[in-house]
C-alpha cells in the first residue's frame, strides 16, 4: 500500500509540474509598457466599437494608425477626442475636415484625462507599428499542457489495471496454495462452489452493482436539464471570435445591460447597425461552422440587413423603426426559481465575463461553457473574495457596515472576506 | 373588572369547547371512518389502489422530469427605447382617478408592464394608497374589459372595425336623434377634460353635462351652499384636529370622501410620543360597527334615522342658537352627547365634527356645530375646497324625468352606472329605452352598457393621459405607463373627434397644460413629478351664515321615526360603491370587521340574533361556515341574505354592503357556485331611496324573518388561532397608561428575570439564555420591523400590496371556505369588551400579522429538508424548491403565518392536469381568471410563482431587500433607509409599519424602537422565539382605568398565562442543560 500511495502521488504531481514549467515561461510574453497596456484597456473599452482594432482599416470611424502624425497640434487632438462637437463648432479646420470622413458623429468622451489620451495614442502607435503582435507560442504551449495531462491519465489507468490484474492473480495463487496446504494436512473443507453460485459473491456483486448503478443514475438524473456544451444553431452565424476576439469590441458595448440589470440582454438590431451600416462586407479570416463548412461572412451580414430592413445601396434611406427583431436561440437557461443578476457580478463583483462564459473571444459559435449548476455557483461563492473596504481608501463602501469583519481583519483573525462570509451561500440570496 | 379580548362569540361564551375545536386545522370531516369497522382492503382507497397511485405518480414524475428540454428563444428589441433597461423596474408618476377620487401614485413598470402601484412621495397626499388603488393595476389586465368599440345592430353588439367608421356613424346618429345631448358622468375634476366638455358644448349647443355619483354628497354640497354660498366641500384637516374628532356616521378612514388623506392626517394625532403622551380623542356616533367606528375611542349607537336627532342634540349642547335640544330617550346616547359637547367646547379650534349623512338638514346642523366649536379656519379649510364629489342627486332625478319625457336624444355615459346604483333601477331602464342614442364609454360591460347602442370603451387610467384637480390648485397628472392593450380610446378624445376637433387628446392635454403652467418645461416637470400644487397660503374659515338652520332643525325633529328594524347600506372597505366589483384581490380581501371574503351579508346585532332565534353563542355558529339566511322586507321588496352577528351594533339596525350582486357579464370572478343565480352577494341599491333632494342609503320599517336556510360565508378570522396562548395583544387606555407607564416594560423585565434567573436581566441576557439555538450573528445587516397598533386602522392596503408584490395567489371562495387562504399578511381583528357582556364593546384592535422572522425560529428545526432556515440578516428564509410540503413548519409556528399551496392555484406546475377540476377538486373561476395569460402580466418577474405543495410566507419582500443592497453596492455607499421600501409599509397611509436595518443607528426602525421603549412588545415573547418584528401597544384614549388584576396589559386568563410562561421557560431550560 505504501508503494501505491507514492505511486499515486507521483502521477498526480506530474501534470502539475509540467503546467508549472510552462507557466514560469508565460509571463515573458505578457510583459510590456504599462502605459500601452492602459491605453489598450481604454481603447478596447471606448474606441474599438467604432475604430478598427488593427489600426489599418476603416470601420465606422477611420483607421487610427499614424493619427498623431496627421494632427499637427497635439492639444487640439486631445480636445477633439474629448469633445469633437465643440471643436467642430469652433471652426478648427482640421476638425471640420475630419468630421466629414464619416457620416456618423463621433461620441464625446469628456471624462478622459490627458494622460489617458496619451496612453491611448501610444497604444495606437505601438499597435500600428506591429510591435504588439504577440508571438504564436501561447496557444501551442497551453495545448501541450493539456495533451500531456491526458496522456498521463491514460498511463495511470493502464498501470492501475495491470496492478489490479497482478493483485487478482496473486490472490488466486494464494487461495490455491492455502487449499493445497489444507488438503496436504487432510483438513476437511467444504466443496467449493463456482463463483456464480456462491451467495457471498453474488451479494457482493449485487451491492456493488447497486452502488455503482445508483451513483451513475443519480449523477445522470442530476444532469437532466443541464445543458453544458449546448450549442444551438443561431439564425445568423454571428461570430463572437470575430467581434470580441479579433476586433476586440468590449463585451459591454453590446451587452451593456449586464452593467445595469439582472439580464445581460442581447443587443437590439440598431446596436448591430451602429457598425454594420458601414461594415458591409466580411474580409477577416475564413469562417467555418462546427462541421467545418465554410461560412460566407458577407452573406451573414446580409441576413442582418434583412432583419434591419436596410438596403446597403441606399444607406441614408434606412428607417430603423421598420426593423424586425432577430429570434436568437437562448443558450444559457437558468431555472425559473433561480435569481441571477449580471450587474451584481459584473459591476459590483468585477467578475470577468469569461469566468462563466468561457473563452468567448475564441468562439465562432457560442456554447454553454459552464455547468450553471448550483454546486458550480456555490463553489465560486465559497472562494471568491468580495471587494471589501479593508480600510477607508479601498473597496466598496457598502461593506463598511460589516463591523465584525473589519475588527477581525484588524485583529488578524481573517485576511479577506469571501462571498460566503457575507451570506452568499444562503438560500434566499438566489431563490425567492 | 378586567377586559376580555376575543375574536368570536364561541371564544367568549364557551371557551372550553372553543379550544377543543381550534385544535383541528380544518373544519371538515376527514375520510378516516372507513378504517374503523372494515379492513384496509375494503376501505375507499385500499392497498392495491394505493400501490397503483404510487406507481403512477412515480412514473409520471419520472416522465415529467426527463422530458426533452424545450428550445427557448431570446428575442431582443428591434429598436430598443433609450429609457428601458430590460430587467430593471422603472417608476412613472401617474394619478389614480376613479369616481372623482384623485390620488397621485407611482406605477412600478417592469419591462413595459405596470405591475404595482405605490404612493407618490411628491404628492399632496404623501406616499399613500388604499386597497382599491393597490388593486387597480389588476383591472388593467382584466380580460373582461371591452376590447374594441361595438355597435348594436339588431339587438346584438357587433364590433366596429375602425374608429373612423364609428365616428362617422355616431356623428350621424347624434344629428338624426335630435333632442338634448347629455353627457352623464361620475364627478369629473380633470381641468382639461372639463375644457373638452366645454368645447363639445360649443359644437353642440343642445348639450348638457350631468355629474352623478353612486354615493353622492348632495346633502353636504347643498348645506354648504346655504351656509357658505358655495356648492362645494371644504378640506378637512384631520391633522389639526389634535384634540377631538367626532364622526356622525362618517366612515372617514374607509370610504368617506378621501380616506387616504384623512387616514394620514388622523394618524398623526393617534401616534403617541411616550415622553409627552397625547392623542386626539375620537368619538363615533353610528348605527353599525364601521371600520372608522372600530378605531374610535368611544362609540355611541343609534338608529340611522336618529342621526338628525343626535346632530340636533349635539348642536344644542354646544350652544348653537336657534336649535332646541330634542328629547333623547336612550340614556347612554344622551350622556354621550353631553360628554362630547363638553369636550368639543373645551377644545375649540382643535376639534372637528364630520357627518356621513346625505341629508341637507343634518349637514346644516353639523355646519352649525363646526362653526360653534371654531372648526372653520382651523380644522376645516375653505381655501382649497375638495373636488372629489360634485354630483347632485336631484340633477339626475331631473334628467330621468326628461328622459322619460323623450326630450333627450343622445345620452353619453362615462364612469356612471345608474341602472345599478340609482334606487329605482327599473325606472332608469325604462327611461333609457326612450333615449334614441345611448353611448357608453365605460371600460367594462356593466348594467348600463348592456342597454347602450354604442360602446366606445375608454382606456384604463394606466394607459391614459389625464389630470385630476383634487383640491383647487392641487393637480395630479396622469401619463400612460403602457400602450393601450386593446382597441380602446380615451373618452375625452372621442368627444374631441365628435366635436370636430382633429387634435388628439394627448396634444390637447399638453397644449392645455403648457399654456396653464406657463411653458413646456413646467409641464414636463409636473408630468414627471405626477403632481403640481401650491400649498395654500393659510387656512380660510369661509363666511358662515346660519341661514336655514332653524328650518333644518325643525325638519330634523319632524323626520319620521321608526320602531321596526332599520337597514343601513354602507360602502364596504374593499369594493366601495362597486365600481370594480370583479377584482379578485379586492374580493378576497377580508372585511376589516367581519373578516368575510367574496360576499355581502347582513350584519345584525346580538339582540336581533336573539329575536331571530339564531344561536350565535354556541361554538358551532363560528365553527361551521353555514350561516343562517334571513329575509328582509322593505317597501314591498324582499331580499334574502346570510347574517353575521356583530357586537356593538345598534340593536335594531341591519347593515349591508353596497356594490355586490352584479351581472356576470362583469367577469368570471363574478360567478359563485353557491348561489342559484351565480352572483356574488346581493344587490341592495334598490333599498335606498330618493327623497326629492338626495338619495338616502338606509331604509326604515324593515321586517326580518329567519328563513331557516343556511348559506356558506367564507370568513378568515377563525382560521388561525394561537391555541389559547396569550400575550398576543397589548392594549390599554390612556388613563391606565398614564397611571402605570412601565407596565409593558415591567412585564418584559420580569420575564427576562424569571427566564434567566438573574436580577435585572436585560433583553440581551434573555436572548442568550436557555437556548439550544446557536447565536444568530447578523454581522452587517439585521432587518427589523415595527408596527404601531395605534396607527393601524385595518384597511388592508398592505394586504393587497403584498398580493401584488409577491405574486400571492387568489384561491377563490370555495378554497377560503376550506381554510386554504394564502394571504402572507393578515390583519387580525380583536374585540375588546367587558368580560361579562360581549356586546358592550369598548374597542376593536387591528393587528397585522405576518411571519415574525424569529431568530430562534421554531419552524426551522422541524423541517426535514432544511427548506426553511435562517439568513445572516435576521430573516427566516423559505426555499420553495427545496420544500417537500410536510407542513411541520406551519404546525410548529406559534403565529400561524405559514401558508400551504394545497392546490395548483397558479398553474405553475409541470403537470398539465393539476388544475383539472375533476381530478383535484373544484377551483373557483377566479383562480382560472388569475391564470389567464393577460392577467398574468401583473405578476412580478422577480418573485417565483409557487407551484402546488410548498409552504410560503412573508419573505420581507426579499427581492426588494436584495435590490436595495445591490443598489447601494452599485453606488458604493453604505446601506440606509433610502434604499429600502417594503410593499406593505409603502402602501400604508398612516405609516404604521416601519422597516429597516436594526444595526444602523440612524435608521427609522432603530429610532422607532428607541423612542418607544414603553410600548414596544413582541408577540408571545415568553416563547423565546425572538421575533424580529415588534409591535407598539395600542392605547385607547379613554379615562377608564383597567384594573390590574389581570396579567399586565393584555391577555385573557391569568392562570393559563403564567402557567404557560413558566412551563415554556422550564422546557427551554431543560433543553439547555
Amino acid at each position: 500500500m505504501r508503494f501505491m500511495d507514492n505511486h499515486k502521488y507521483l502521477f498526480h504531481q506530474l501534470p502539475l509540474l509540467i503546467i508549472a514549467l510552462f507557466f514560469s515561461v508565460a509571463p515573458v510574453f505578457a510583459q510590456g509598457d504599462a502605459n500601452v497596456n492602459e491605453g489598450k484597456t481604454l481603447f478596447v473599452g471606448k474606441c474599438q466599437s467604432c475604430h478598427s482594432g488593427d489600426m489599418k482599416s476603416n470601420s465606422t470611424g477611420p483607421a487610427l494608425g499614424g493619427v498623431q502624425g496627421r494632427w499637427e497640434d497635439k492639444e487640439k487632438l486631445h480636445e477633439w477626442i474629448r469633445n469633437n462637437t465643440k471643436l467642430i463648432a469652433s471652426g478648427y479646420p482640421k476638425a471640420v475636415e475630419v468630421s466629414k470622413i464619416s457620416a456618423t458623429a463621433m461620441t464625446t468622451f469628456p471624462d478622459l484625462t490627458d494622460p489617458q489620451i496619451d496612453a491611448i495614442l501610444s497604444y495606437i502607435d505601438a499597435k500600428a507599428s506591429g510591435k504588439l503582435d504577440a508571438p504564436k507560442g501561447d496557444a501551442v504551449a497551453a495545448g501541450g499542457v493539456e495533451a500531456s495531462a491526458s496522456q498521463n491519465n491514460i498511463m495511470y489507468g493502464v498501470v492501475s489495471f495491470i496492478l489490479a490484474l497482478v493483485a487478482l492473480v496473486l490472490i488466486y495463487v494464494n487461495f490455491n496454495l492455502q487449499r493445497a496446504a489444507r488438503e496436504a494436512e487432510h483438513v476437511k473443507t467444504a466443496p467449493s462452489l463456482p463463483v456464480y453460485r456462491n451467495k457471498t459473491y453474488l451479494a457482493i456483486a449485487a451491492i456493488a452493482l447497486f452502488i455503482i448503478g445508483g451513483y451513475f443514475t443519480t449523477k445522470g438524473m442530476i444532469n437532466v436539464n443541464r445543458q453544458i456544451n449546448y450549442q444551438p444553431v443561431q439564425p445568423i452565424f454571428y461570430s463572437h471570435k470575430v467581434h470580441a476576439g479579433i476586433n476586440q469590441i468590449n463585451c459591454l458595448y453590446c451587452h451593456g445591460n449586464a452593467w445595469e440589470s439582472k439580464t445581460a440582454a442581447i443587443p437590439s438590431v440598431n446596436v448591430c447597425m451602429n457598425c454594420h451600416k458601414t461594415i458591409q462586407k466580411y474580409n477577416g479570416p475564413e469562417l467555418k461552422d462546427r462541421h467545418g463548412n465554410v461560412v460566407d461572412g458577407t452573406r451573414e451580414i446580409q441576413k442582418l440587413y434583412e432583419y434591419a430592413g436596410f438596403d446597403p445601396t441606399n444607406a441614408e434611406g434606412w428607417d430603423p423603426s421598420k426593423a424586425k427583431p432577430i429570434e436568437w436561440i437562448k443558450i444559457h437557461n437558468l431555472p425559473d426559481h433561480v435569481y441571477f443578476n449580471h450587474s451584481q457580478h459584473v459591476r459590483v463583483g468585477n467578475v470577468q465575463c469569461q469566468t462563466c462564459h468561457g473563452d468567448i473571444t475564441g468562439m465562432d459559435e457560442v456554447y454553454q461553457f459552464s455547468e450553471l449548476s448550483m454546486g458550480w455557483c456555490v463553489n465560486c461563492h465559497r472562494q471568491t473574495k468580495v471587494n471589501f473596504n479593508v480600510d477607508s481608501t479601498s473597496g466598496n463602501k457598502f461593506y463598511s457596515i460589516y463591523e465584525k469583519f473589519h475588527n477581525d481583519i484588524k485583529a488578524g483573525k481573517m485576511d479577506s472576506v469571501t462571498v460566503k462570509d457575507i451570506g452568499g451561500l444562503e438560500c434566499q440570496k438566489c431563490h425567492y | 373588572m378586567s377586559n376580555k379580548y376575543w375574536q368570536g362569540f364561541g371564544e367568549i361564551n364557551d371557551p372550553e369547547n372553543f379550544q377543543k375545536n381550534v385544535r383541528d386545522e380544518f373544519r371538515e370531516e376527514l375520510p378516516f371512518e372507513d378504517f374503523d369497522s372494515k379492513g384496509l382492503l375494503d376501505a375507499k382507497a385500499p392497498r392495491r389502489d394505493f400501490l397503483k397511485y404510487l406507481g403512477f405518480s412515480t412514473a409520471a414524475a419520472t416522465l415529467a422530469a426527463s422530458c426533452k428540454t424545450k428550445v427557448r428563444e431570446a428575442i431582443p428589441y428591434a429598436f430598443k427605447p433609450d429609457n428601458i433597461v430590460p430587467g430593471e423596474a422603472q417608476y412613472y408618476a401617474t394619478t389614480f382617478v376613479q369616481d372623482g377620487d384623485v390620488v397621485p401614485v407611482l406605477a412600478r413598470v417592469r419591462d413595459g408592464r405596470p405591475i404595482l402601484i405605490e404612493g407618490n412621495d411628491k404628492s399632496f397626499v404623501k406616499g399613500c394608497t388604499t386597497p382599491r388603488i393597490q388593486a387597480s393595476v389588476l383591472d388593467l389586465y382584466d380580460k373582461y374589459r371591452i376590447t374594441h368599440p361595438k355597435q348594436r345592430v339588431g339587438g346584438k353588439l357587433n364590433e366596429v372595425p375602425t374608429f373612423a367608421t364609428l365616428d362617422k356613424n355616431i356623428t350621424a346618429a347624434i344629428k338624426s336623434s335630435g333632442g338634448q345631448i347629455v353627457l352623464l358622468t361620475s364627478t369629473i375634476n380633470s381641468p382639461s377634460a372639463l375644457k373638452v366638455i366645454e368645447d363639445f358644448k360649443a359644437a353642440y349647443p343642445a348639450f348638457k353635462h350631468i355629474q352623478y355619483d353612486a354615493v353622492s354628497y348632495t346633502g353636504m354640497l347643498l348645506a354648504n351652499e346655504a351656509s357658505f354660498g358655495k356648492k362645494a366641500i371644504p378640506a378637512y384637516r384631520f391633522e389639526n384636529a389634535k384634540k377631538v374628532v367626532v364622526s356622525l356616521g362618517a366612515d372617514f378612514l374607509s370610504s368617506w370622501l378621501s380616506p387616504v388623506e384623512f387616514q394620514q392626517g388622523y394618524a398623526l394625532n393617534r401616534k403617541l410620543d411616550e415622553k409627552n403622551p397625547q392623542m386626539s380623542k375620537h368619538y363615533q356616533f353610528e348605527s353599525f360597527l364601521s371600520m372608522t367606528g372600530a378605531n374610535a375611542d368611544e362609540r355611541f349607537n343609534h338608529r340611522q334615522s336618529e342621526t338628525g336627532l343626535v346632530a340636533a342634540a349635539l348642536a344644542a349642547a354646544v350652544g348653537v342658537a336657534g336649535v332646541t335640544a330634542p328629547a333623547v330617550s336612550n340614556a347612554k346616547l344622551k350622556a354621550g352627547i353631553d360628554k362630547v359637547a363638553k369636550d368639543l367646547l373645551n377644545h375649540k379650534g382643535q376639534s372637528l365634527v364630520v357627518c356621513g349623512s346625505n341629508d341637507v338638514n343634518i349637514q346644516l346642523l353639523v355646519n352649525a356645530i363646526n362653526a360653534a366649536i371654531g372648526a372653520y379656519g382651523t380644522t376645516i379649510d375653505w381655501s382649497a375646497p375638495l373636488n372629489y364629489r360634485k354630483g347632485i342627486d336631484k340633477d339626475f332625478a331631473d334628467l330621468l324625468t326628461e328622459m322619460e319625457g323623450g326630450s333627450v336624444g343622445t345620452l353619453m355615459i362615462y364612469g356612471a352606472n345608474p341602472v345599478y346604483t340609482w334606487p329605482e333601477q327599473d325606472r332608469v331602464k325604462k327611461a333609457l329605452a326612450k333615449v334614441k342614442l345611448k353611448i357608453s364609454f365605460n371600460e367594462k360591460q356593466d348594467e348600463v352598457s348592456e342597454l347602450c347602442d354604442y360602446l366606445v370603451p375608454t382606456h384604463h387610467f394606466l394607459e391614459s393621459w389625464g389630470d385630476g384637480e383634487a383640491t383647487t390648485g392641487s393637480i395630479g397628472f396622469m401619463q400612460p405607463t403602457i400602450a393601450p392593450l386593446f382597441k380602446t380610446r380615451q373618452w375625452q378624445e372621442s368627444l374631441l373627434v365628435w366635436a370636430g376637433n382633429t387634435e388628439s387628446y394627448a396634444d390637447y392635454f399638453k397644449n392645455y397644460w403648457v399654456a396653464r403652467l406657463g411653458g413646456e418645461s413646467a409641464y414636463l416637470k409636473s408630468l414627471q413629478d405626477g403632481v403640481s400644487f401650491t400649498a395654500p397660503a393659510g387656512l380660510s374659515a369661509g363666511s358662515y351664515s346660519a341661514s336655514g338652520l332653524e328650518a333644518a332643525a325643525a325638519a330634523v325633529s319632524a323626520a319620521p321615526k321608526s320602531s321596526k328594524k332599520e337597514i343601513v347600506l354602507y360602502q364596504s372597505n374593499a369594493l366601495g360603491a362597486g365600481t370594480h366589483p370583479a377584482n379578485p384581490w379586492l374580493q378576497e380581501l377580508p372585511d376589516p370587521i367581519t373578516k368575510i371574503t367574496w360576499d355581502n351579508y347582513a350584519m345584525i346585532s346580538v339582540s336581533t340574533a336573539d329575536e331571530l332565534k339564531i344561536d350565535y353563542k354556541s361554538n358551532d355558529y363560528e365553527y361551521y361556515p353555514q350561516k343562517p339566511v334571513i329575509s328582509i322586507k322593505v317597501k314591498g321588496k324582499e331580499l334574502k341574505l346570510p347574517i353575521i352577528v356583530v357586537p356593538g351594533m345598534d340593536a335594531d339596525t341591519i347593515a349591508i354592503a353596497l356594490g355586490y350582486g352584479r351581472t356576470s357579464a362583469l367577469g368570471a370572478t363574478y360567478v359563485d357556485e353557491y348561489t342559484e343565480d351565480k352572483k356574488v352577494g346581493v344587490d341592495v341599491y334598490p333599498l335606498s331611496s330618493f327623497n326629492g333632494t338626495g338619495v338616502n342609503h338606509y331604509a326604515v320599517d324593515a321586517e326580518v324573518a329567519n328563513t331557516g336556510k343556511k348559506y356558506k360565508l367564507a370568513q378568515t378570522q377563525i382560521h388561525n388561532s394561537y391555541e389559547g396562548r396569550i400575550e398576543v395583544l397589548r392594549e390599554t387606555t390612556m388613563a391606565t397608561f398614564l397611571k402605570d407607564k412601565t407596565q409593558y416594560s415591567d412585564y418584559a423585565n420580569k420575564l427576562y428575570e424569571t427566564y434567566t434567573g438573574k436580577k435585572n436581566a436585560t433583553r440581551d441576557d434573555y436572548v442568550k439564555a436557555g437556548t439550544m439555538y446557536r447565536e444568530h450573528a447578523a454581522d452587517g445587516i439585521k432587518w427589523g420591523m415595527s408596527i404601531d397598533m395605534n396607527a393601524c386602522f385595518g384597511c388592508g392596503a398592505c394586504v393587497i400590496a403584498c398580493h401584488a408584490e409577491n405574486n400571492v395567489p387568489v384561491v377563490g371562495k370555495s378554497e377560503v371556505l376550506r381554510y386554504h387562504d394564502m394571504h402572507w399578511l393578515r390583519i387580525d381583528r380583536y374585540y375588546v369588551s367587558d368580560e361579562k357582556d360581549p356586546n358592550e364593546l369598548k374597542g376593536v384592535i387591528f393587528q397585522p400579522m405576518m411571519c415574525q422572522h424569529c431568530d430562534n425560529a421554531p419552524c426551522e428545526n422541524v423541517c426535514p429538508v432544511a427548506a426553511t432556515n435562517h439568513s445572516n440578516e435576521g430573516l427566516n428564509q423559505m426555499a420553495y424548491n427545496r420544500c417537500i410540503g410536510t407542513r411541520y413548519c406551519a404546525n410548529n409556528c406559534p403565529y400561524k403565518v405559514r401558508r400551504f399551496n394545497w392546490l395548483d392555484y397558479t398553474g405553475a406546475d409541470s403537470f398539465p392536469n393539476n388544475q383539472d377540476q375533476t381530478v383535484v377538486g373544484k377551483l373557483d373561476p377566479a383562480v382560472f381568471y388569475m391564470n389567464d395569460d393577460l392577467t398574468r402580466m401583473v405578476l412580478n418577474p422577480d418573485v417565483t410563482v409557487r407551484s402546488r405543495g410548498v409552504m410560503e410566507k412573508c419573505s420581507m419582500c426579499i427581492q426588494r431587500l436584495q435590490h436595495a443592497k445591490l443598489d447601494a453596492k452599485k453606488k458604493g455607499e453604505p446601506l440606509s433607509d433610502k434604499h429600502v421600501r417594503l410593499a406593505c409599509s409603502s402602501a400604508c397611509a398612516a405609516d404604521a409599519i416601519v422597516f429597516g436595518n436594526v444595526n444602523d443607528p440612524e435608521s427609522a426602525i432603530t429610532k422607532e424602537r428607541e423612542d418607544n421603549p414603553l410600548r414596544t412588545f413582541y408577540v408571545l415573547e415568553q416563547l423565546h422565539v425572538l421575533p424580529n418584528v415588534n409591535y407598539l401597544a395600542k392605547i385607547r384614549n379613554t379615562d377608564e382605568i383597567i384594573a390590574d388584576d389581570d396579567h399586565h396589559g393584555g391577555g385573557h386568563g391569568e392562570e393559563s398565562g403564567h402557567g404557560t410562561e413558566k412551563h415554556e421557560a422550564a422546557t427551554a431550560e431543560e433543553a439547555h442543560h
